[in-house]
C-alpha cells in the first residue's frame, strides 16, 4: 500500500465515521453522503457480548431483513465504556442512546425508529439522556461521559472493531505515515519524550527513555513487545483497547519499531481474552495485506511485523522479564536486573515493551504533537488515564480523564456514586500491588505521584469503590491469597513472605489475631519489599500496609474486641433475630439447613448460634427485615 | 500426574503432529504448541507432553515445568461442563466467594475437583473482565452474570439435563 491508497479509504469512508462523531444536526447532513440513513453501533465488547448483545445484533439484522430497510448499517464495535448498561446500542445520526437491550428491545427500536419516518423510542433509551419535558439529551454530555476525554479509547466504540477501512477512516495509520514519511528515528522518540508520556502498565516509567535506552543499545536483532496481559483482577481497560481498536496498537509498536531499529514485535496477551485476541488476529492479517505490516511499509523501505503469543495465566507475566521468558516458551520467572530489556530483552536482544493503554496513546502523541498532550494532565503525569470502575459503584465501566482528576469526579459524577444510599469507604488502586485511598483523599487529583504519596499506586489503572460492607482486613486477605496463589516461586521472600502474611491476616480474621500481629506484619512487608526478586513480591504487601495505616482501628477491633465493624468475617459475628420485627413465619426454620432456629408459628423465632453455621440463607429468605448481623 | 487413564483418538494424534510440525523450529514453540494440544485434548496427560517433548526436541523435564507453571494448562482432564466461577476483586466485593461455595454445595466437590461421572467439574478465574456484570460463573463459555446464590441451582439444572 502507498500514502496516496491510504490517504483514498481515508476519504471514502470519512463520512461514516464523522457521522459518529459529531453533532446531531450536521450528522444529519453526512448521513446522506454515506449512503446510510443509519446506522446502528452495538457493543461487541466483553462486557456486552455477556450479556448477549450479539443476540441483539442478529435480531436486528432479521427485523430489517423483514422490514425490507437496506439502508440501515449494523456496526459491532469494541466497548463503549458504561458496562453496568450492557447491551449498549446507539443509533446514529441521532446518538440515541439504547441500554439493557433485550432481542425484543432490538425488534422493537426497528420497527419504531429505524424504519422510513421513525422516532427514537424513549422508554428504551438509557434514562439519563431523557430531559423531564421528554426531550433527548445526546449521550455525550451525560455526566457520564462530559467529563471524560477519551485519548486512549478514542476509537472504542466508534469504529468497527474488525474492518481496518473504518480505523484508516478514524485516523489509525496516519501517526504512521507521518513517522515514516516526514520524522526521523531520532525525532520520534524526541517526540515521545517531551510528550512526558509515562508508561501505563503501572509503573509509570518515561515510555520515550525506554525508547531511547532501546535504540542507544547494540545489537544484531531488536525486538519491540506489547504487555497485554492484564492481570490486576478488575482492570480491563488493555481488553478494551484491543477488542475497539486494535490497529492503533500494531500502529504504534510500528512506529516503536521504525524508532529504535527494531523489525520484529510480539503482543503478550492474556488468554483469557479470547474476543481480544481473536480480533487482534483479524487485525494483524488485515494489516498484512494491506502492506502495512510486513515488508517495506508505506513504501518507505522499513519492514514490520507482529505475533501474538497467548499467557497462560500467570499473574507474574505481567512483569517484564518473566513475560520476556513466556514469550521464549519457558516458565514465566523474573530474573533480576540489570541488564535491563532495553539491552537484554526477548531472546537476549534489546527490547522495547509497553504495556496496551501506552501504545494506544502514542499515535495521536505523533499525529498531534507533544505540546498538545503535554498540555493535559498534571506536571509530573502528563495525558489521560483510563480507570476500571468496579465494585461497589453504579457506573460500572471504563472511564479516561484527564490526570489530576479527583477520585470525587469519577466516583460521584463519572461513576454516580454508591448504589443503595451506602457510604463510600475507600477505594483501591493498583490492585494486588497497590493500596486504598479512604474517603479523607476524596478531593486528591489522581496522578502517579500523588497516589504513591498516599501509599497507594496508580497500577494499571483498576479502581474498586468499597462501601461500609467491606472489612478491609478481609480484602486485605483477599489480595494476600492472589498474590500467595500467584507467586511464582523463585524467590524465598515473596514466596514465603506472602505465604505467612497470608497466615496472620486469615488469623486475624478468624478472631484468633494477637496485638503483636500488626508489628509483625510490618517487620516481614519491610523484608519481602527490600529483598524480592521482582514488583510482584515488593508491592505485595502494600494492600494490607495501607489498609492498616488508614484503617488501623478495624485491625484492632478484630484483634482485641473479637468484632469485625463491617460484619464481613464469618468467624466474628452471629445472626441475630429481631423479636420486634420477627412475624413467625417460619420460613427461616425451614431454609435453615444446619436446624439452628426454633419457633413456634407467629411468635418471634431464635437463632442457636451454637449450631448456627453462618450461611446467611435466613437473612436471603426473611420478607421482614428481621435478621440481622452483629 | 493423571489417574485417569489416557484415551486418544488418532485423529487427535494427527492433529497435534500438525501442530507440532507447523512449529517446529520457532523460537518459543512450546507455549503455542501446549496452548493447542490443550485444545485437542482437553487436558495435558504424560502421553502427550511426551509427544510434545520428542516433537520439539525440548526436554520432557522442560515441557512438564512449563505445563505445571501456568495455571491455564491442566494435567487432569475436565468435566463434561466446565464451571467457572470469577474471583477477581470487583467479583469478589460482590460475593462471588458466596457463588462458589453455592456452586461447591450443590456439586458436592471442591473447586478444582470433578463430579465422579465427568459431567461437572469446578474453576476459580481471575477476572473475565465482565466487572460490570459482577458476580459472574462461566459455564461451557457462556457468561452469566449478576448472579445471587438463589441463581446457582437453575443454572446448573440447565447442564444437567443435557
Amino acid at each position: 500500500m502507498t500514502c496516496e491508497q491510504l490517504e483514498k479509504i481515508a476519504a471514502e469512508k470519512a463520512d461514516l465515521i464523522n457521522v459518529r462523531r459529531i453533532v446531531r444536526e450536521q450528522a444529519e447532513k453526512l448521513a446522506a453522503n454515506t449512503g446510510y440513513r443509519k446506522q446502528v453501533l452495538v457493543c461487541g465488547g466483553t462486557g456486552c457480548t455477556s450479556s448477549h448483545s450479539l443476540k441483539v445484533i442478529e435480531q436486528l439484522e432479521t427485523s430489517l431483513k423483514e422490514l425490507g430497510i437496506d439502508d440501515v448499517l449494523i456496526v459491532k464495535t469494541g466497548c463503549f465504556g458504561l458496562c453496568a448498561l450492557g447491551p449498549i446500542m446507539i443509533v446514529y445520526p441521532e446518538g440515541a442512546f439504547y441500554s439493557q437491550m433485550t432481542p425484543e428491545h432490538a425488534k422493537t427500536v426497528a420497527e419504531k425508529h429505524l424504519v422510513k419516518g421513525g422516532a427514537i423510542v424513549k422508554e428504551l433509551l438509557y434514562a439519563q439522556t431523557l430531559h423531564s419535558d421528554g426531550s433527548v439529551i445526546p449521550f455525550a454530555e451525560i455526566p457520564f461521559y462530559k467529563h471524560q476525554m477519551r485519548i486512549a479509547l478514542r476509537n472504542c466504540g466508534v469504529i468497527a472493531a474488525e474492518n481496518i477501512d473504518e480505523a484508516i477512516a478514524a485516523g489509525d495509520y496516519f501517526a504512521l505515515k507521518k513517522a515514516l514519511t516526514s520524522m526521523t528515528p531520532d525525532e520520534v522518540i524526541a517526540e515521545v519524550k517531551a510528550a512526558g508520556l509515562r508508561g501505563r502498565g503501572g509503573a509509570g516509567f518515561p515510555t520515550g527513555l525506554k525508547w531511547q535506552f532501546t535504540k542507544d543499545a547494540v545489537g544484531d536483532k531488536k525486538y519491540v513487545c506489547c504487555n497485554a496481559d492484564e492481570g490486576d483482577p478488575g482492570a480491563f481497560m488493555d481488553r478494551s483497547v484491543l477488542e475497539g481498536d486494535p490497529h492503533t496498537v500494531l500502529e504504534a509498536m510500528t512506529i516503536a519499531g521504525y524508532a529504535v531499529g527494531a523489525c520484529e514485535g510480539y503482543i503478550y496477551v492474556r488468554a483469557e481474552y479470547p474476543i481480544a485476541v481473536e480480533r487482534l488476529n483479524i487485525a494483524i492479517n488485515q494489516a498484512r495485506e494491506y502492506g502495512l505490516l510486513g515488508e517495506n511499509i508505506l513504501g518507505s523501505g522499513f519492514s514490520f511485523d507482529i505475533h501474538v503469543r497467548l499467557g497462560a495465566g500467570a499473574f507474574v507475566c505481567g512483569e517484564e522479564t518473566a513475560l520476556m521468558a513466556s514469550i521464549e516458551g519457558h516458565r514465566g520467572e523474573p530474573r533480576p536486573r540489570p541488564p535491563f530489556s532495553a539491552q537484554c530483552g526477548v531472546f537476549g536482544k534489546p527490547t522495547v515493551l509497553n504495556n496496551v493503554e501506552t501504545w494506544a496513546s502514542v499515535s495521536p502523541i505523533i499525529l498531534k504533537g507533544s505540546k498538545w498532550f503535554s498540555s493535559i494532565g498534571t506536571e509530573k503525569s502528563k495525558g489521560t488515564k483510563v480507570f476500571a470502575l468496579g465494585g461497589k459503584i453504579n457506573n460500572v465501566g471504563l472511564v479516561e480523564v484527564p490526570m489530576g482528576t479527583t477520585l470525587g469526579t469519577i466516583i460521584y459524577d463519572i461513576g454516580g456514586g454508591i448504589p443503595n444510599g451506602k457510604k463510600f469507604k475507600a477505594a483501591q488502586t493498583g490492585g494486588p500491588s497497590g493500596g486504598c485511598i479512604p474517603s479523607e483523599y476524596i478531593d486528591i487529583p489522581m496522578d502517579f505521584d500523588n497516589l504513591v504519596s498516599i501509599g497507594s499506586m496508580m497500577g494499571s489503572g483498576g479502581l474498586i469503590v468499597m462501601d461500609e460492607d467491606t472489612c478491609m482486613v478481609d480484602i486485605a486477605k483477599f489480595y494476600l491469597e492472589f498474590t500467595a496463589d500467584e507467586s511464582c516461586g523463585k524467590c524465598v521472600p515473596c514466596r514465603v513472605g506472602t505465604k505467612r502474611l497470608l497466615e496472620i491476616l486469615t488469623r486475624i480474621t478468624e478472631g484468633k489475631g494477637e496485638e503483636e500481629d500488626l508489628q509483625k506484619i510490618k517487620d516481614l512487608a519491610q523484608h519481602m519489599k527490600s529483598s524480592s526478586l521482582c514488583a510482584l513480591g515488593q508491592s505485595a504487601p502494600n494492600p494490607v500496609l495501607s489498609a492498616m495505616e488508614h484503617f488501623g482501628d478495624e485491625y484492632v477491633a478484630h484483634i482485641r474486641d473479637k468484632k469485625c465493624p463491617a460484619h464481613v468475617c464469618k468467624s466474628l459475628l452471629n445472626y441475630y433475630i429481631q423479636p420486634d420485627k420477627c412475624r413467625g413465619c417460619t420460613l427461616c426454620a425451614r431454609n435453615c439447613p444446619a436446624g439452628a432456629i426454633d419457633g413456634v408459628l407467629k411468635s418471634p423465632h431464635e437463632i442457636d448460634v451454637t449450631k448456627c453455621i453462618k450461611c446467611g440463607q435466613c437473612m436471603a429468605h426473611c420478607k421482614f427485615g428481621a435478621i440481622v448481623k452483629r | 500426574m493423571s489417574q485417569i487413564a489416557f484415551e486418544g483418538t488418532e485423529e487427535q494424534a494427527a492433529r497435534l503432529a500438525a501442530c507440532i510440525s507447523e512449529h517446529r523450529g520457532e523460537k518459543g514453540a512450546l507455549m503455542p504448541v501446549l496452548h493447542e494440544a490443550q485444545d485437542i485434548y482437553g487436558y495435558l496427560p504424560p502421553e502427550v507432553q511426551t509427544v510434545i517433548a520428542e516433537g520439539l526436541n525440548v526436554p520432557l523435564a522442560e515441557v512438564y515445568g512449563v505445563a505445571t507453571f501456568y495455571s491455564r494448562f491442566t494435567l487432569m482432564p475436565k468435566g463434561k461442563h466446565q464451571i467457572s466461577v470469577c474471583l477477581g476483586t470487583a467479583c469478589y466485593v460482590k460475593g462471588s466467594d458466596k457463588i462458589l461455595e453455592e456452586v461447591e454445595k450443590t456439586l458436592k466437590i471442591s473447586c478444582g475437583e470433578c463430579t465422579s461421572d465427568r459431567e461437572f467439574s469446578i474453576d476459580s478465574c481471575r477476572c473475565v473482565g465482565a466487572c460490570g456484570l459482577a458476580p459472574v460463573m462461566i459455564v461451557d463459555g457462556e457468561v452469566y452474570g449478576k448472579l445471587t446464590e438463589k441463581d446457582v441451582k437453575t443454572i446448573l439444572n440447565k447442564y444437567a439435563e443435557n
